[in-house]
């Protein structure tokens, strides 16, 4: 049991102690950044690393989430409509907005509207036994369309441009160097909570059954299991944690629009789950966390040889190392005991 | 009891079926033999929902199993193998009986880990002698220990009918007396269609036989009315029917 948890608590540790002690407010934000996509690629390595669903439309979810969490401090800044309405000649609140001014709501809405999305979405899909490509297309089709429904939308999401400018977060100044610590903490407790319950459901009969509907689905129904079920419940559990990823990437990073949750980032999400190794959880969050990193690191210097050293590197990892930085580091390991 | 009635399964114009009559009645092992494209695997293709009958009408235990999707009917107490064998090769042999004795638990349940054995995949284990390699992947059995995992399987889930389709096929001699042995220890408490070419293994094991050719029930007795039948000794085009079936793949 310790030692198993061993590896779980030093990452914990560093973390949550190591981390805020060390880092300059700046480079934690940055950190609290890649976390919230980590908590993405978690939801990305239980759908598609062990059930096998290649979802490339996480960027929905995550957007959802996302707007849902924007919209809530959009209307607790007080003054009226929210600037960008104003710009664009709105003069009532609308009504589809006015809900997301109770907290509750908001954030009950950034996780439960991607889990239904995601249910009704799978029971349609997995029961008409639509799998690998094409489900991948699909959930790539419905991130293009999320964007341009919220491109169209000027007045009621802010457009291409989306929203930004929040100032506050439950009565916290979203600016102090204090809220983004404690933002900090609260996302990386939020994803090792989400993490240990999800490799606990790895771990459980769930989870053997899950790996066995993806390795074959045809014979999991002769064992009187309905593998559409197992599916959507687990597509909806990845779409959850998509959800609740974008509601904390608002305040955190202060911006939420459609460039950030098209099928572009959607796609970079699941590359970073390959490079980290998608067979193992930890491997789905160490893949977020130093794509994040190397993003940040290679944009600073050439702004545009990201996208083809991404590329370079997702062709690299599947043709050398299948299983990802985890699959290498394993195989250091037995070959240094051995 | 199963039952089947003028069973019908069309392919794009060419009837697999073509109006099959069978009866098999509770506790029976049942043999079903045939040449290759006969309809065997068809056949249990229609019990069991993977195809659905083009007419005709498909009963157990006085359920009309017409229309059911293919879990629903493995809630009913029927179970199947398939001609290659497919067991999840990344779980474990323990975790294959496992998975496959768990179904009748609601899906939340199955949330936890799974804690020692239960005394229905102990008893699988024990059944198909596969103790040693409880812990051991799938992925690393051998062809026959595959057969017997997934019969292992099927055990697990407790069926009342098992439908094995050519469970045999592949096997050496003495793991073929073992699995004689294995399906008539079965047989004893389940009703059981096996679907077997070899002619030596079904004078060994066999009480009833079910020749089926193009699509329909040729024959119907015991294993020595069957092979002296002039009409399967034509299908087996002339030849003695013992040697023609013993030589099939
Ligand atoms: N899915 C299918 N589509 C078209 N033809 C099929 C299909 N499945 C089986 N058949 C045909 O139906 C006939 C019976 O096949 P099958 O039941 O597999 O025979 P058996 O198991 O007795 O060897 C064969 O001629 C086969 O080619
Ligand atoms: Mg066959």
């Amino acid at each position: 049991m310790i030692r198993r948890n061993l590896p779980f608590a030093t990452v914990a540790v560093i973390v949550l102690v190591a981390a805020p002690l060390l880092l300059e407010p700046f480079r934690l934000s940055l950190l609290a950044k890649y976390l919230c996509y980590a908590i993405v690629a978690l939801g990305i390595g239980l759908a598609w690393g062990q059930g096998g669903m290649l979802t490339l439309g996480q960027g929905v979810f995550f957007g959802l989430g996302g707007y849902s969490m924007a919209m809530h401090l959009k209307l607790t800044e007080g003054g009226g409509l929210p600037d960008f309405m104003v710009w664009s000649g709105v003069e009532e609140l609308p009504a589809l907005w006015v809900p997301f001014a109770n907290p509750v709501f908001a954030l009950g809405m950034a996780v439960l509207g991607p889990v239904a999305i995601a249910a009704i979405l799978g029971t349609l899909v997995f029961r008409q036994r639509v799998r690998g490509a094409y489900f991948a297309i699909l959930t790539q089709a419905l991130a293009a369309a999320m964007v341009i429904l919220l491109v169209g939308q000027q007045g009621l999401t802010g457009g291409t441009n989306g929203m930004t400018n929040f100032f506050d977060l439950f009565g916290r100044d979203l600016a102090e160097d204090s809220t983004q610590r404690g933002l900090y903490l609260v996302v990386a407790s939020v994803l090792g909570v989400l993490y240990l319950a999800t490799r606990q459901l790895v771990n459980s009969r769930y989870g053997r059954l899950l790996v066995a509907v993806r390795d074959g689905e045809d014979r999991v129904r002769f064992l009187g299991y309905d593998p559409a079920l197992v599916k959507t419940v687990t597509f909806a559990a990845s779409a959850g944690m998509a959800g609740l990823a974008g509601a904390l990437f608002v305040p955190v990073v202060g911006i939420i629009s459609p460039a950030l949750l098209g099928v572009v980032p959607s796609l970079e999400l699941v590359v970073a789950v390959a490079v980290g190794g998608r067979h193992v959880l930890a491997g789905a969050v160490l893949g977020a966390v130093v794509m994040g990193y190397a993003q940040t690191a290679f944009s600073e210097q050439f702004a545009d040889g990201w996208l083809y050293l991404q590329g370079a590197l997702f062709i690299l990892v599947m043709t050398l190392a299948p299983k990802g930085i985890i699959g290498v580091a394993e195989r250091l390991r037995r070959a240094r005991t051995t | 009891m199963l039952e089947l009635r003028d069973v019908q399964v069309v392919f794009d114009g060419f009837r697999a079926l073509d109006g099959v009559d069978l009866t098999v009645p509770d506790g029976e092992l049942r043999f079903l033999i045939g040449p290759n494209g006969a309809g065997k695997t068809t056949l249990i293709d229609v019990i069991t929902g993977l195809t659905r009958p083009a007419a005709g009408s498909v009963r157990f235990a006085g359920h009309d199993l017409a229309g059911r999707k293919e879990h629903q009917i493995v809630r009913l107490g029927v179970g199947r193998t398939f001609q290659t064998s497919v067991v999840f090769e990344e779980l474990t042999v323990i975790e294959n009986l496992d998975l496959a004795a768990g179904f009748r638990k609601p899906l939340w349940s199955l949330a936890r880990r799974r804690r020692g054995v239960s005394e229905t995949v102990a008893e699988a284990l024990a059944r198909t002698g596969l103790e040693e390699l409880a812990e051991r992947s799938a992925g690393v059995l051998s062809h026959g220990q595959r057969q017997w995992l997934e019969i292992g399987m099927l055990l697990a889930q407790r069926p009342k009918l098992l439908l094995l389709d050519e469970p045999v096929a592949g096997m050496s001699k003495d793991e073929r007396e073992r699995t004689g042995e294995l399906l008539t220890r079965i047989a004893d408490d389940h009703t059981v269609v096996v679907v077997e070419h070899d002619m030596e293994f079904l004078r060994r094991h066999a009480s009833t036989v079910t020749v089926l050719h193009e699509g329909r029930v040729l024959v119907e007795g015991s294993v020595d009315q069957v092979s002296a039948d002039p009409r399967v000794q034509e299908v087996y085009l002339g030849r003695k029917a013992s040697d023609a079936v013993g030589n099939r793949p």
